[in-house]
């Protein structure tokens, strides 16, 4: 048949890519984790020994690898529930009916989505400033002490969310009010007839008509903040005393600071695991919400 | 009378929003003209009050900020246009042509999108040492050449092309290659402009991988080197805003001519997703 060679001619140059630097990579890591790959395999690969499941049980016993996930976790327990309810807010504002130059607001909030990460998180770094960051300025001004934002190890994570919310809440807010948009206007309509004001509008009609988009996107956030790495990459080093080294972070030093590529495909997997189960957690919960 | 003190606090809230999303952005250009030094004085000025070009003349002059503008611009460039060139291939054949074994392989696409691209982050940089691509344009490009969220959605939006069209084309003896180029192509033109506008913003903006593979200084990109160069001349506020204004300032442009494109793109990622 011409069409099935055709169709395989067509997908061919896409699946070889997606095969080769991919699906291969992935099913190495899984390989690579399971042995002791380090310099000397880089330099001599008979320098290679399988070790089985021993990288994963160091990490088990890694301080480390518990403090990144800790760290990581913290990060998205804080991050996660801020940024939506940010996105929220900024998705009923710009969708409002009395709202003008809606398609403005709508920008100047995703402004900050597509700005280059590492860019603005040095933007950030010098906004954060103890001294002469406009942050500490402006608090100032309502009576707070300055606060070392990005050298005490209580605050460098909050700033980071605080930095991860401004950055990332235009996305969200952009599927949300294209859900607001299509939630039927009788429903506003009749719930008026019944007497509702603005607030009972928004807890009986918009809230629960949202709840499958806000759902989607909470695990689309939790599955995104796990991947926490360039942030504090650029903004702290992990630093102070490790308070921001996230799981990803770990992974880039064992793997491509001491070249331990071994430890490093075993933390990667590990994390692609906590999300998965994650993922699938949520997922179960929401099917169960909606069945009941 | 109520509904105008609605309006008031709707929209000061509205303007609250905007200046605190575009603020770290406006005092980013702001500092990138203050000459060295006065921008670290409490309290922080908001404008320059002798503005100078001088950061930015330092930047090409001294730290090679033309070689990395050029990697980055050639990188992403090449990226779009190979993830152009496969993606819509590759969508076409999984919406309108018909091949042993297109479904099993739709579920197998699907069901990966789930693991993240840093699982095969190690492997892959021992296939590109292997292949020589360390530290080579190849290495950035190569991978990122097929993606199956490119894939899926150039293939969301060619369902929709009639399946009528393409079949009068065949009886009047069309080659599937001159269909594909004289019809379909032009159909699916909205989409590939949303493929390329993300393909484009993910390469600029992308920092991980280049860290990890372009391995010599003159070959980092933008985000690479700002980070590297943010590392010795920390404390050079002034400079460091002027490398972040060239780097964040051609996207935010990109994406002001192309939003509608971009934006689309977001809702069909995510709802078919």
């Amino acid at each position: 048949m011409r069409t099935s060679l055709a169709g395989w001619l067509f997908a061919a140059p896409a699946l070889a890519i997606i095969g080769v630097f991919f699906f291969v990579p992935v099913l190495g890591a899984l390989a690579v984790s399971l042995t002791d790959f380090d310099l000397y395999a880089l330099a001599d690969i008979r320098n290679l020994r399988f070790v089985g499941l021993e990288n994963y049980r160091h990490l088990m016993h890694s301080r480390d690898f518990w403090r990144a996930l800790g760290n990581t976790s913290y990060f998205v327990v804080l991050a996660v529930p801020l940024s939506l309810l940010t996105s929220l807010a900024a998705a009923l504002l710009v969708n409002s009916r009395l709202a003008r130059w809606p398609a403005l607001f709508r920008t100047a909030c995703f402004a900050p989505v597509v700005a280059t990460a590492v860019a603005v998180a040095l933007v950030w770094r010098y906004l954060l400033h103890t001294r002469y960051g406009l942050l500490n300025w402006a608090l100032g001004g309502l009576g707070v002490h300055p606060i070392d934002w990005l050298g005490d190890p209580h605050w460098a994570m909050p700033a980071i969310v605080l930095f991860a919310v401004w950055k990332n809440f235009g996305y969200n807010m952009i599927i949300l009010i294209a859900a607001l948009q299509a939630i039927p206007e009788d429903l506003y309509e009749a719930a008026r007839l019944d007497g509702a004001g603005p607030w009972q509008e928004l807890r009986r009609v918009t809230l629960p008509m949202l709840r499958p988009t806000l759902a989607l996107v909470t695990i689309l956030t939790v599955a995104g903040y796990f991947q926490l790495f360039a942030e504090p990459f650029v903004m702290t080093q992990g630093g102070p005393l490790q308070s921001t080294m996230s799981v990803l972070y770990l992974m880039y030093e064992e793997g491509f600071k001491y070249w331990n590529l071994g430890t490093a495909s075993a933390v990667a997997f590990l994390l692609f695991l906590i999300v998965l189960v994650l993922t699938t957690l949520q997922m179960r919960f929401l099917r169960r919400a909606e069945a009941a | 009378m109520r509904r105008r003190g609605a309006q008031l606090l709707l929209h000061t809230a509205l303007l609250a929003l905007a200046v605190g999303a575009l603020l770290p952005l406006l005092w980013m250009v702001a500092a990138s003209f203050m000459p060295a030094g006065t921008a670290s004085v409490a309290p922080p000025p908001l404008l320059p009050h002798h503005p100078t070009t001088a950061n930015y003349r330092l930047l090409f002059a001294s730290q090679g900020m033309g070689r990395y503008f050029a990697n980055s611009l050639c990188l992403a460039l090449l990226c779009t246009l190979f993830s152009l060139l496969c993606n819509s291939l590759a969508g076409f054949a999984f919406a309108k042509l018909r091949f042993r074994g297109r479904e099993a392989l739709l579920r197998v696409l699907l069901a990966a999108l789930v693991i993240p691209s840093q699982v095969a982050m190690m492997p892959l940089f021992l296939m590109m040492k292997w292949l020589g691509f360390v530290n080579t344009y190849a290495g950035v490009v190569v991978p990122a050449a097929a993606s199956i969220f490119g894939v899926f959605l150039v293939r969301q939006y060619a369902l929709s092309i009639p399946d009528e069209l393409l079949e009068a084309a065949r009886i009047d003896g069309a080659g599937e290659g001159r269909i594909f180029l004289r019809i379909v192509l032009p159909v699916l033109r909205p989409i590939l402009v949303t493929l390329a506008i993300f393909t484009f913003l993910a390469s600029w903006n992308d920092f991980l991988w280049p860290l990890i593979v372009l391995t010599d200084q003159s070959m980092y990109t933008l985000p690479v080197a700002l980070a590297t160069v943010s590392r010795e001349h920390g404390q050079d506020n002034e400079l460091m805003m002027a490398g972040a204004v060239l780097t964040v300032l051609p996207i935010l442009a990109l994406f002001l001519a192309l939003q509608r494109y971009y934006l689309r793109g977001i809702l069909m990622g995510s709802v078919k997703g």
